[in-house]
């Protein structure tokens, strides 16, 4: 009877524990959810009264006249990063497979994968300050293709970290099937590694945009800004974010209302483009 | 040496082997028969995987192992492991099953047919042909027939190793290497593999290696016990089973070690 006794008593404390446990965890999730929700419905109800057609069809007019629009930044943005990304992913994927398939048991690879992760967390304004060195100094102007190169800079080792973790992942023993069969090294990666993991892969790859897509300190000192629309990467080069940057520090209202319309386009632009990703992937 | 009989396929002479400085096989010296199933049996540690993984260089894919001896595949009478023997043709000739069922995550069809491929066969119906044929050797296809693209991961596990046993013999490999094929499957599978197995050896050698003494019992030609690196002896399986003439292979063969 007493043991009994004591089992209840025991369980009774442990369960009063769990609640606690439970309910310190649920009000820090729920702390930091609400600054989330806090940020995005500021975005939301600011950028959504300067939302206009206008502005997305229109370059900018001069202050005071109607009907001014950020076409140039929209344009910019979107061939910076396309660019950034045709430039990034192959190397990151190629450098992610190097890693995980070709130097698994090499110590030279275990020195460039910390130099990769440490790469990951790089202050990204320090690349826009190289990119400005060896680019944009020695031509002798800001070129939107530099924005791009820096970018693909920040971009390339999260995908090679990613690229890396999931082909580790894929099991060995699919290896060792495709060996036993006859098949060559470059066979096994193209066929069995890469073919088992490349729903991670695009993971990573979604990983990587989504990373560069709301960066502005890389594309101060590269991509610059312009007030007029170029499609030429040689040329400077306007994007949202140094945009939003330039017009939410400037002086006048109609400025500011543009500058939260497009952080609201920038911020449910990234997330609508996750969701498509993500539905993309799974059905595949 | 002599001229080889006619039956032998594979000639085990003076092998060694080491993992780094660790010396796994120690003067392994068998005889292989053609169209026979070879069982490799022992306890835990002995060796037997480590030597079958050796018939088809699997070994060569990670670094610090060393082969020394000589491993002869006839009719020709290549050196195995010799250097100048590039493992790819070895694997074309000497197919494998692995422990636990690893088809690829591809469709039946494309599990089976990648061996195929890898050959260098393109043509669509030679392929599908082949491919037929696999299963059906693999006892497979009357399963499987209705549902080709599908992902090879639908199948149950029994039928995935079969998948793998057909992935194996497409090629039409001389000699084929089973790692404990049924350690991970339930009974009913396990008897349907071992039919299986018995089947194969009309048109290939087996080697076999396995932790279950009767499976060794019921299926083999000829069984060899394995201890500590060394083969401790190597026989016909029923005077294995019946009256082995070293004492370590009969301890363990009634159960009193391992």
């Amino acid at each position: 009877m007493d043991t009994a006794g004591n089992l209840i008593k025991t369980v009774r404390v442990r369960k009063i524990k769990s609640y606690v446990m439970l309910s310190i965890a649920t009000v820090t999730a729920i702390y930091g959810v609400l600054w989330l929700l806090w940020i995005l419905l500021d975005v939301f109800f600011n950028g959504f009264k300067s939302l206009s057609f206008s502005l997305f069809i229109n370059d900018p007019a001069p202050p005071g006249v109607e009907g001014g629009g950020l076409r140039h930044a929209f344009v910019g943005h979107f061939i910076i990063t396309s660019l950034a990304t045709i430039m990034g992913i192959p190397i990151g994927i190629g450098a992610g497979i190097y890693f995980a398939e070709y130097g698994r048991h090499s110590t030279f690879v275990k020195f460039l994968r910390n130099i990769t992760d440490v790469m990951v967390s790089f202050p990204s304004i320090v690349i826009g300050t190289l990119v400005y060195a060896v680019m944009v100094k020695p031509v002798g102007h800001f070129m939107g293709i530099s924005g791009s190169v820096a970018l693909a800079l920040l971009m390339i080792p999260v995908v090679a970290i990613t690229t890396d973790e999931i082909l580790k992942l894929v099991p060995n023993s699919l290896r060792e099937a495709g060996y036993a069969l006859g098949a060559r090294r470059w066979q096994v990666i193209k066929d069995i590694s890469l073919s088992a993991a490349r729903r991670g892969i695009l993971t990573g790859v979604i990983l990587g945009i989504a990373r560069i897509t709301g960066e502005t300190a890389p594309l101060l000192f590269t991509a610059f800004n312009n007030n007029y629309l170029t499609l030429d990467p040689t040329q400077p080069m306007a994007s949202l974010t140094v945009t939003i940057f330039q017009y939410a520090m400037g002086p006048y209202e109609v400025w500011h209302g543009q500058a939260w319309a497009s952080a609201l386009i920038l911020t449910f632009g990234t997330l609508m483009f996750f969701i498509l990703a993500k539905f993309v992937i799974r059905r595949k | 040496m002599n001229e080889p009989q006619r039956s032998l396929k594979i000639l085990v002479r003076n092998f060694n082997f080491y993992y780094g400085k660790f010396h796994a096989l120690k003067d392994i010296n068998l005889e292989i028969g053609e169209n026979k199933i070879t069982a490799v049996i022992g306890p835990s540690g002995c060796g037997k995987t480590t030597l079958l993984r050796s018939f088809n260089r699997m070994h060569d894919l990670y670094p610090g192992n060393r082969y020394e001896g000589e491993i002869i595949l006839y009719p020709d009478g290549i050196n195995i492991i010799g250097r100048d023997v590039d493992p790819i043709l070895v694997r074309m000739r000497i197919g494998m099953v692995f422990q636990k069922p690893n088809p690829f995550p591809k469709s039946i069809f494309e599990n089976v047919a990648y061996g195929l491929r890898l050959k260098g066969i393109k043509s669509k119906s030679e392929l599908e042909g082949r491919v037929e044929e696999a299963l059906r050797s693999a006892a497979l296809w009357e399963e499987v027939r209705d549902r080709l693209k599908e992902n090879a991961y639908s199948l149950s596990g029994g039928q995935q190793q079969r998948l793998c046993i057909a992935r194996a013999i497409a090629p039409q490999p001389e000699v084929l290497l089973f790692d404990e094929p049924t350690s991970a499957l339930d009974p009913i599978s396990t008897a349907k593999i071992e039919d299986l197995v018995v089947q194969l050896k009309e048109k290939l050698t087996i080697v076999i290696v396995t932790h279950n003494m009767q499976q060794a019992a019921r299926i083999s030609d000829y069984t060899a016990f394995m201890y500590m690196g060394e083969l401790v002896e190597f026989g016909p399986t029923e005077r294995m089973f019946t009256k082995p003439s070293n004492k370590l292979t009969e301890d363990y063969i009634t159960g009193r070690f391992g």
